[in-house]
């Protein structure tokens, strides 16, 4: 049976917002190519999570022209609170729904050649770098339904290029703050990294008030190039009523590390993928995830890491909270092809349940078509460890501050990663928020 | 504080279905050290337990109290509060909960709300205590117990106490997987507790550390019960004749599991 869908957008909407943009041709044809594969192309097929009923792709406005944060004075209190501002503000980007906001990069960083723009503005002032890595290296356009909607319709993001040997200290900081229901999120985040640079980057998708409703879709491509270092935060606290497509992709050249922490702490429905494609030889990939499922919410996780490269080593950790009615599927998919010998692919998944009526899934899987490697996992789904709480209690702790201890360390190692006070702290809470 | 008295009274406690402690009696009152030896699987561990409430151990009858206050009618971390401490013989691990942190909840957990301990004040403490037990100051900041060696565990136990202050220590083997100069510096942790206000079950198998920890008394404990109590001679006997003459002396089948 086919029923032809109709969906709240076409080509002249999508021609239109191009134009007003100023786009180049060449982004808007690969706008207009991709809204041709939507309809053709299947929806993504996370393990163990059924999603066709899902809305992903209908909203009642494209964009919405949203208030300019101009600075930091013009930012919601919950969002300064994410910003060191001791020192004056470094190397952040801020954006309003759709609207790009201020971007602020040091001077330093500035003479040494490294971009960080908003995403459109990316696409017409540094086009070839930008028409070299969009959508071509880490996520490709037609890989299913919503990463062809995401190419026809993205209408937001940033942009962040490390030249050659250029060492960043200082955390590359974005926030991507939501507000308005009507308008769906449809963001992009490109890194690249280019030989031997080194960069620590975090953002934050944070929904103002929890009655937001609409939909999410984010992907974040990364890549290394030949020896670069990159380390990628994050935390995520969209609200209840948004139902989220994030897809954040790391690509690694030879001996390149991209090391992922991931708070993910959405309140809706959420199918995350976070996928590492070890291409170089001795490349590396770590990636830590924690996540809270809460009241009736359906989450899908999926980490994995691929390796094609010899020699290369992917980590993969998750630990998951699991409340009230809320079902979690956690998949972890450790891949060795064929001639990436000497290879280690180690994962680990933990999952924490604290109700009855919650559904937690450790879905561990290991794909070798190599001889020569190491591999390893380790799963489980369980309860707080009574002989754990008896242990904190027998010291005086009371039972629910024991067990918000024995909580919030098994979700500690994401929060020791992330490189900004202020989001780590701004994590530790909404942890807190969550299990409580 | 004016230290604690403790009575056991026939205590019977069982685990899944099977009776260890077999109706013991036992007063410790304040200032007064006193040691518990005895076999492998005698039901030492099991007492240490039974007392601190570990959720596995079922009390089937018997009274424990402490200065007349119905121990086994409190929630475990009621009997802490209450001035009772257990060093377990094989403490927990808890992954992402720093030492310093779990010992700052526990210390507060003793105070009133409004009335928690100043951080420096804290940190004094915690340093003070460190330094006395010869530990790394660095250890403070791991996680709780985690990747500890076993003699690492046990000094962190004994920091515990220091920091606690306890009326009533049980400490279970705290001396097993101690080399010799980690006894001696955590046997001066203990004694330095010392006090009119401060008592001590201490549950061992070597006369070792009774050597640098004088016990006022000293209890046999065979199949769930105190079969022999005496001062600390009775222990060096132990120590040269093993449990055999006891046996003997007392008529002590050893225990066939009927199957
Ligand atoms: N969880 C359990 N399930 C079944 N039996 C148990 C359990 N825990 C303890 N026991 C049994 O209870 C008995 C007493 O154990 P306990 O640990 O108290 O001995 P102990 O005197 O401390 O020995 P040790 O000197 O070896 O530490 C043993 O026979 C032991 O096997
Ligand atoms: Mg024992």
């Amino acid at each position: 049976m086919t029923t032809q869908v109709q969906y709240p957008f076409d080509q002249a909407l999508i021609e239109s917002f191009s134009v007003q943009n100023n786009e180049p041709d060449w982004f808007k044809n690969l706008r207009l190519a991709a809204l041709e594969k939507i309809d053709v192309l299947p929806l993504p097929n996370p393990d163990r999570t059924k999603i066709d009923k899902w809305n992903f792709t209908h909203f009642q406005q494209h964009a919405q022209a949203s208030s300019v944060y101009t600075n930091v004075d013009d930012l919601p209190e919950q969002v300064k609170s994410l910003i060191n501002v001791e020192g004056g503000v470094k190397n952040l980007y801020v954006q309003h729904n759709q609207t790009a906001g201020f971007v602020s990069l040091s001077d330093e960083l500035k003479q040494k050649g490294v971009i960080f723009t908003d995403l459109l503005t990316a696409v017409k002032e540094h086009g070839d770098l930008v028409q070299k890595y969009f959508m071509t290296n880490a996520v490709k356009v037609d890989e299913n339904r919503l990463t062809a909607f995401h190419t026809a319709l993205v209408n937001g993001g940033a942009f962040l290029y490390i030249p050659q040997n250029v060492q960043i200290n200082e955390p590359i900081q974005t926030i991507f703050v939501h507000d308005n229901a009507d308008a769906p999120l449809i963001n992009h985040v490109l890194i690249v990294a280019d030989k031997n640079s080194a960069v620590t980057y975090v953002e934050n998708y944070f929904s103002l008030n929890d009655e937001l409703e609409g939909i999410a879709n984010i992907i974040t491509e990364v890549i290394a190039q030949d020896n670069a270092n990159v380390k990628f935060g994050a935390v995520d606290t969209l609200a209840k009523g948004v139902t989220t497509y994030v897809n954040r992709r790391g690509y690694a050249w030879r001996d390149a590390r991209i090391e992922w922490a991931l708070g993910l702490m959405n309140d809706g429905n959420t199918i995350s993928d976070n996928t590492t494609n070890l291409h170089g030889d001795g490349s590396f990939a770590d990636t830590k995830t924690v996540v809270v499922g809460r009241g009736k919410q359906i989450q899908n996780f999926t980490t994995r890491v691929i390796h094609h490269g010899k020699g290369t080593e992917g980590f993969i950790l998750k630990h998951g909270v699991v409340k009230d009615n809320a079902t979690t599927v956690f998949n972890g998919i450790g891949k060795i092809e064929h001639g990436a010998s000497k290879s280690n692919a180690e994962q680990e998944t933990r999952v924490l349940m604290l109700s009855d009526k919650a559904r937690g899934d450790a879905n561990p899987i290991l794909l070798i078509d190599e001889d020569d490697v190491m591999a390893g996992h380790a799963a489980s789904v369980g309860r707080v460890d009574p002989t754990q709480l008896y242990y904190l209690m027998s010291r005086g702790i009371s039972k629910a501050e024991a067990e918000r201890l024995i909580i919030y360390g098994f979700l500690a190692p994401v929060v020791n990663q992330l490189p900004v006070e202020g989001v780590k702290k701004q994590l530790t809470e909404v942890i807190e928020r969550k299990v409580k | 504080m004016a230290g604690s008295t403790l009575v056991i009274k026939d205590l019977h406690v069982a685990i899944e279905d099977k009776e260890i402690i077999k109706g013991l009696d036992l007063e410790i009152k304040p200032g007064e050290f006193h040691a518990v030896m005895g076999p492998n699987g005698a039901g030492k561990s099991t007492l240490a337990s039974a007392i601190m409430g570990h959720p596995k151990y079922e009390i089937t009858s018997g009274t424990v109290t402490m200065d007349g206050k119905d121990v086994l009618e409190m929630e475990v971390d009621e009997r802490a509060k209450a001035g009772l401490f257990l060093a377990m013989q094989y403490p927990s691990e808890i992954s992402g909960v720093t030492n310093a942190d779990f010992l700052r909840s526990a210390i507060n957990a003793k105070r009133e709300e409004g009335n928690e301990i100043p951080l420096m004040q804290f940190i004094k403490k915690l340093d003070k205590s460190m330094e006395y037990l010869e530990m790394d100051l660095n250890m403070a900041q791991r996680y709780l117990n985690e990747g500890f060696s076993g003699g690492e565990k046990k000094r962190n136990e004994i920091l515990q106490l220091m920091m606690l202050e306890p009326s009533i220590a049980i400490l279970d083997e705290i001396d097993s997987g101690l080399d010799i100069d980690a006894l001696k510096v955590v046997s001066k942790g203990i004694n330095a507790m010392r006090s009119n206000d401060f008592s001590c079950l201490i549950i061992t198998h070597y006369q070792r550390l009774l050597n640098y920890i004088t016990p006022d008394f000293v209890h046999v404990m065979i199949q769930g019960r105190i079969v022999k109590s005496g001062g600390p001679e009775l222990a060096q006997r132990l120590e040269a004749e093993g449990y055999d003459w006891i046996k003997k002396e007392l008529g002590i089948e050893d225990e066939i599991e009927v199957g």
